[in-house]
């Protein structure tokens, strides 16, 4: 069982819907125990980081969260719910992240003016680095991005994609031992998107 | 590198796909969701719904054919027509639409913008509007009128203005749909899109009068558009996505080509 953490940050039934077209059983929850308990954990959402860091507290999900990467269990972000596995954000005058992953979440600020924020829309990832989750997908392959906000890992060695925008190039996927996380959304991002989540479906975790 | 997206434009009518020249003379196309999986196959990037006949008939959105959809692709869409509230937006969303297009509803109480930007973010509310070519006046200093209920009422409002107050007000895309240009295929309101496109802040999709891939390849080129809708040119099958994408491609435009 996938557990796909519920935690008021957006709209969750895309993210159903893609495991559900590959037969994966999964359950949107807020339930530590179902969370502890599942075989790989989602964590996705959209919306802002100061918000969803508080409900995350008020749902006692930060250590549950803490608790599942640290197992060993695999483990997907997606969108906000990579920015803030990091440790800190910009956004809302400055958030304190989950602290997975070092580095910050920062606006983008293109200097052309027809480069809007946020940036959505499909844009290619480079796969800097070989991880399980990549098998089968072509480098520089294009995925969906709806972000005002990118991460930046202080230690580049965590970043597995990366992707051009804004006048700069971003950490558009990170690998950390059994945590693997994209600023893009891999359900809604067509058959690319379905398998790489395929992928992670299969993953043990390890690399 | 991001890329240019193209939009196919599903009108809906009686639960049928519909194609009209600016809300006339409306031609079945067939049945919504197995166009909508064809298109997805076919390597569109986004798709949009219009139940256009859901307001003037007093109904909401047809949610069992939301749903459908949502099960049928895996990429965004966008819905819009028959929606009045914030709780007929959360239903939509819910049912796995992407984005929420607001059009007469959001002239007629603004409100709706902030309110549906606050409960769901700026990226699930699209503006949808429909200018007319008026000429530059004191009222209108922008030459474009909008118009909604389907290009019946003049509103008095001048299409840049309400562009930026829908932007502070929080839309997180715009659709500017050429009044002018609507199902005549003889190409984007270059000058319109243009206006908007280097004014806002927001991604703008251009939309009206796509009837040859050059037309595409102008409105990206010429007027900075970020998603350009069409309609009718694939609609007839005179036009596949592919085609359109593969002369974009061989035009410099950045497109997505692998799907």
């Amino acid at each position: 069982m996938i557990a796909i953490i519920d935690y008021k940050a957006g709209n969750l039934t895309s993210v159903r819907l893609a495991f559900e077209a590959l037969k994966v059983p999964c359950e949107i929850t807020d339930s530590p125990e179902k969370i502890m308990a599942a075989e790989r954990v989602v964590f996705p959402g959209v919306g802002a980081a100061g918000t969803a860091m508080k409900t995350l507290r008020q749902l006692k999900l930060v250590e549950v969260i803490k608790e599942t990467v640290s197992r060993g269990t695999p483990f997907l972000g997606i969108c906000l719910g990579t920015q803030i596995i990091f440790q800190d954000s910009e956004e809302d005058g400055g958030v304190s992240g989950i602290g997975l992953v070092p580095g910050t979440v920062t606006l983008f600020k293109p200097s052309n003016p027809i480069e809007k924020v946020p940036q959505m829309g499909w844009n290619s990832v480079r796969q800097i680095r070989k991880h399980p989750v990549f098998k089968g997908i072509d480098d520089n392959s294009e995925f969906y991005f709806v972000h005002s906000y990118y991460p930046a890992p202080s230690d580049k060695s965590y970043v597995i994609g990366e992707t051009g925008y804004g006048g700069i190039t971003f950490a558009s996927a990170v690998g950390k031992g059994s945590l693997v996380a994209t600023q893009f959304h891999p359900e809604k991002s067509g058959k690319v998107g379905l398998q790489l989540l395929e992928n992670f479906c299969r993953w043990s975790g390890k690399c | 590198m991001l890329t240019k997206r193209i939009i196919p434009c599903l009108d809906i009518r009686n639960k049928k796909v519909t194609k009209g020249v600016r809300f006339q003379n409306n031609v079945e196309l067939g049945d919504p969701v197995e166009l909508a999986a064809k298109y997805y196959d076919d390597g569109c990037d986004e798709l949009v719904f219009y139940d256009i006949t859901a307001s003037a008939e007093r109904r909401p959105i047809d949610i069992d054919m939301v749903k459908e959809v949502a099960r049928a692709i895996r990429i965004p869409f966008a819905v819009g027509g028959g929606i009045s509230s914030i709780s007929d937006m959360s239903r939509v969303l819910l049912a796995g639409a992407e984005k929420i297009s607001v059009n007469s509803l959001a002239v007629e109480n603004p409100q709706i913008i902030a309110e549906g930007a606050k409960a769901f973010g700026s990226q699930c509310i699209v503006l949808g509007m429909d200018p007319l070519k008026t000429g530059v006046s004191p009222a209108i200093p922008s030459g474009y009128e909008i118009t909604i209920r389907g290009f019946r009422q003049k509103t008095g409002m001048d299409a840049l203005e309400w562009a930026k107050r829908a932007v502070d007000s929080g839309v997180g895309e715009i659709v500017v749909n050429s009044v002018d240009a609507d199902g005549t295929r003889a190409g984007f309101e270059i000058n319109l899109t243009r206006l908007i496109a280097e004014n806002v802040g927001v991604p703008v999709v251009a939309s009206g009068g796509a009837g040859r891939p050059e037309d595409l390849a102008d409105v990206f080129n010429l007027a900075h558009a970020d998603a350009a809708i069409i309609a009718g040119m694939i609609h007839t099958g005179e036009y596949t996505i592919r085609q359109i994408k593969e002369y974009l491609v061989k035009a410099a435009i950045p497109i997505r080509k692998k799907w």
